[in-house]
């Protein structure tokens, strides 16, 4: 019977491992649509809207890549993965791209192979209680009941945090944000935890947000980046330089207003190399010239993506803090297009 | 003989595998397994090749690592630091645990349900028509998740029961606290222990069943004397001070007492919390395979033939004496085959326990450590074995004792 076990397992390796070999980008180029992995469902960073369009933060690394790539940011199939079954879509090959606020740890990048392609969202992992617990600190939830979603960093970091504090807690291990509101929102824990940002997207979605407060705990580093598969260095490419494409458009203050102003021809010879119009830098990884003004049409420079979807002035309200540009005291820093 | 050296004989040829009809089966069958074992090899090189260049190397090694996860159910020590084959095991515990309780629970509920649908009583007989034909015909994921949500919804937090003036209450003289993530009991202690709970506990239970012996012994005595003598001595006594008397010293003698829970900080401390996932899961399991049990039941007991009951009528038997001692007992020839498929059904289902976040085997190693550690393949690969040991395990005990209860003929 492990003989049968055995090749049962073989034929579901084979059928899934059977990815052929032609180059990620001659395959989304011939398929005509890009697949890309998103959240099931975390409001601001990936949710179907009330047409079933989906949009958000990570939605919008989608289209930017789609539109450099297909010329058309719409020509996008979303498939939505857990915190589980995440990594299996992407390393079976079923999705090209996996945004879905996926912390970057050495683990997944070397053991799992797989390719960061660079932090679009510095995240850290936070709690979230009822306001009327009378909870200000994390320090003071000794003894709690904790929702964590599982398959996550966060769970990890939940059990040292408790740890290094000698503090004691119960995990109640959920699948999914939906089903870890229901759990929160009924009292069955008395804290959420997960990144910070995903929290306020939660809270976000509650009938009584104020009734919730996050607490000022940042206990771990999650440094969100979308990945693919490793191995196709040319693609990996692609994704890295359309992330850095948009963040460098708010750098040089390209937005999805003036685009077609700029692509006339600037004096700042960087913004010309970027738009396309001096040089021809797509050439280099086969996309055409205007790959990167394609990209920030999409949906604007990464300042817009993150005003329009999680910023102060959407339901979420995150700040900008450490995802500013580095001119603003922030993290966010394109390498040179040259 | 000479017969047969004079019979022709047939020259074998080739052509004779396809149209001579002793040879043709033969033939296709061979065909059909080479064709099969084309099928599973290209199979199988297919996954070794794109393994292979995936640079995927099956290892096993990540179950000496340590695990680094929590565990919110478990009946063996486990932490943190231990590693993720302790988890797999905490896993392995928590499913053989939810699938023994599943299984004893289902088999009295269908029992019951099947015996009473066969009631004259029309009431009843309705009641548990309607009770099979609910629950077997809903998704069992939707009543677990429908139990649970109401155990959570419908039950008070930890923190109503605190102030002076609570919005909930504790049952039974303050023992007993019913909350929306679990049910506070009290605990037994010992103040004077031999060493553990459990070395406690196991010597109350030997104590227990040495007294059922020798109260036993006595019985028989009694039956003894009674049958020389025709004067059944009087053991009424003897038996209360050998079963209780004993039972109730060594527990003095340790100094037996309840720990009850306390609400301290954000949940009840002291006692035991039993977690609401495991009564859904429980109950769930039980009333859905209880259904099927009911039905085989219901079919077995009218296999029985009706000459048999009205014979033990005849006799004088009361119909409940005639359900257990002469129906059932035939009636559990039939009953028993299908009753094996049941209990792999329930253990198998028991798998659904992730979503509601009770922490088996699947949630274990094919949730959090396939995760952490990425081992897809390997993972799935040891469940896969894990659970056909368990199943034909339970096949190997129910086809022992379907061959102790089979007609024996002689």
């Amino acid at each position: 019977m492990n003989r049968t076990v055995f090749l049962g397992a073989l034929t579901v390796a084979g059928l899934v491992a059977s990815f052929a070999s032609a180059s990620t980008l001659d395959e989304v180029k011939a398929r005509g649509v890009l697949n890309c992995g998103v959240n099931v469902g975390l409001v601001g960073f990936a949710a179907p809207d009330a047409n079933g369009k989906w949009t958000g933060f990570d939605v919008a690394i989608c289209k930017a890549v789609a539109a450099a790539v297909l010329g058309d940011p719409n020509k996008v199939k979303y498939v939505p993965t857990t915190g589980e079954t995440r990594f299996t879509s992407l390393s079976s090959g079923e999705i090209d791209l996996l945004a879905r606020n996926s912390t970057w740890t050495f683990s997944r990048d070397v053991d799992l192979k797989f390719t960061f392609t660079g932090v679009n969202y510095y995240d850290g992992q936070g709690f979230m209680v009822r306001k009327d617990l009378g909870v200000t600190s994390a320090k003071e939830l000794g003894g709690a009941t904790i929702c964590i979603q599982t398959g996550t960093t966060t769970e990890l970091n939940l059990a040292d945090y408790f740890k290094t504090h000698k503090m004691t807690y119960t995990p109640i291990a959920i699948k999914t944000d939906a089903e870890g509101k229901q759990q929160f929102l009924a009292g069955a824990c008395d804290a959420y935890t997960t990144d910070r940002s995903g929290l306020a997207a939660l809270r976000a979605g509650f009938e009584k947000p104020d009734d919730y407060v996050i607490l000022p705990e940042v206990i771990s580093k999650e440094p969100l980046s979308p990945l693919v598969r490793q191995g196709d260095d040319q693609w990996a490419d692609i994704v890295r330089w359309t992330e850095n494409a948009l963040i460098a458009a708010e750098e040089y203050g390209i937005t999805s207003a003036n685009i077609e102003e700029m692509a006339k021809g600037t004096t700042n010879p960087e913004i010309n190399r970027i738009l396309g119009t001096e040089g021809n830098l797509g050439a280099m990884f086969g996309l055409d010239k205007e790959w990167a003004k394609r990209a920030i049409a999409a949906s604007g420079n990464y300042g817009e993506i993150f005003e329009a979807n999680i910023g102060v002035s959407t339901p979420i309200g995150l700040a900008r803090g450490l995802n500013a540009q580095w001119t603003q005291g922030g993290l966010m820093y394109a390498p040179p297009f040259r | 003989m000479a017969i047969t050296d004079n019979a022709p004989k047939a020259s074998f040829r080739l052509g004779m595998l396809l149209y001579d009809a002793r040879y043709r089966s033969i033939t296709i069958q061979i065909l059909f397994l080479i064709a099969l074992m084309l099928g599973l090899g290209w199979l199988a090189s297919n996954a070794v090749v794109n393994l292979d260049k995936m640079g995927y190397v099956p290892s096993f090694s990540f179950l000496t690592q340590r695990a680094g996860y929590d565990i919110s159910f478990k009946l063996i020590d486990y932490t943190h630091d231990d590693t993720h084959f302790r988890a797999l095991l905490v896993g392995l515990v928590n499913t053989l645990f939810i699938s023994a309780l599943g299984c004893i629970t289902a088999t009295i509920i269908g029992v019951t349900a099947g015996v009473l649908r066969l009631s004259k009583n029309w009431v009843i007989a309705r009641l548990m028509t309607l009770y099979v034909e609910i629950f077997r015909n809903v998704p069992l994921l939707l009543w677990l998740l429908v139990i649970f949500a109401i155990l959570t919804e419908a039950t008070p937090a930890p923190n109503a029961f605190r102030g002076a003036n609570p919005a909930a209450h504790m049952w039974l003289w303050h023992s007993v606290a019913v909350t929306n993530r679990y049910v506070a009991l009290p605990a037994p202690l010992f103040s004077r222990s031999l060493g553990s709970v459990q070395t406690d506990m196991l010597t109350l239970v030997a104590v227990i069943i040495a007294s059922l012996l020798v109260n036993r012994f006595v019985v028989h005595r009694a039956s003894a004397v009674q049958y020389a003598t025709g004067v059944r001595p009087t053991t009424w006594w003897k038996s209360l001070l050998i079963l209780f008397v004993p039972a109730i010293a060594l527990l003095v003698m340790l100094g037996f007492h309840f720990e009850y829970p306390v609400l301290k900080g954000f949940n009840f401390s002291g006692g035991i919390q039993a977690p609401n996932f495991v009564f859904a899961l429980w109950l769930g399991l039980s009333i859905y395979t209880g259904t099927y049990i009911a039905e085989i039941v219901r079919s077995g007991i009218l296999a029985v033939s009706r000459g048999q009951s009205e014979a033990a009528y005849a006799l004088g038997l009361r119909p409940g004496r005639t359900m257990s001692l002469v129906v059932l007992p035939q009636a559990l020839r039939v009953i028993v085959p299908p009753m094996i498929s049941q209990f792999l059904n329930l253990t198998k289902n028991s798998t659904l326990a992730a979503a509601i976040s009770y922490p088996d085997l699947t949630a274990t190693l094919g949730g959090i450590t396939l995760n952490q550690t990425g081992r897809a393949l390997e993972c799935v690969l040891l469940m896969m074995m894990i659970y056909l040991i368990i199943s034909l395990l339970i096949s190997l005990a129910m086809n022992l004792f379907n061959r102790s209860v089979s007609l024996k003929e002689r």
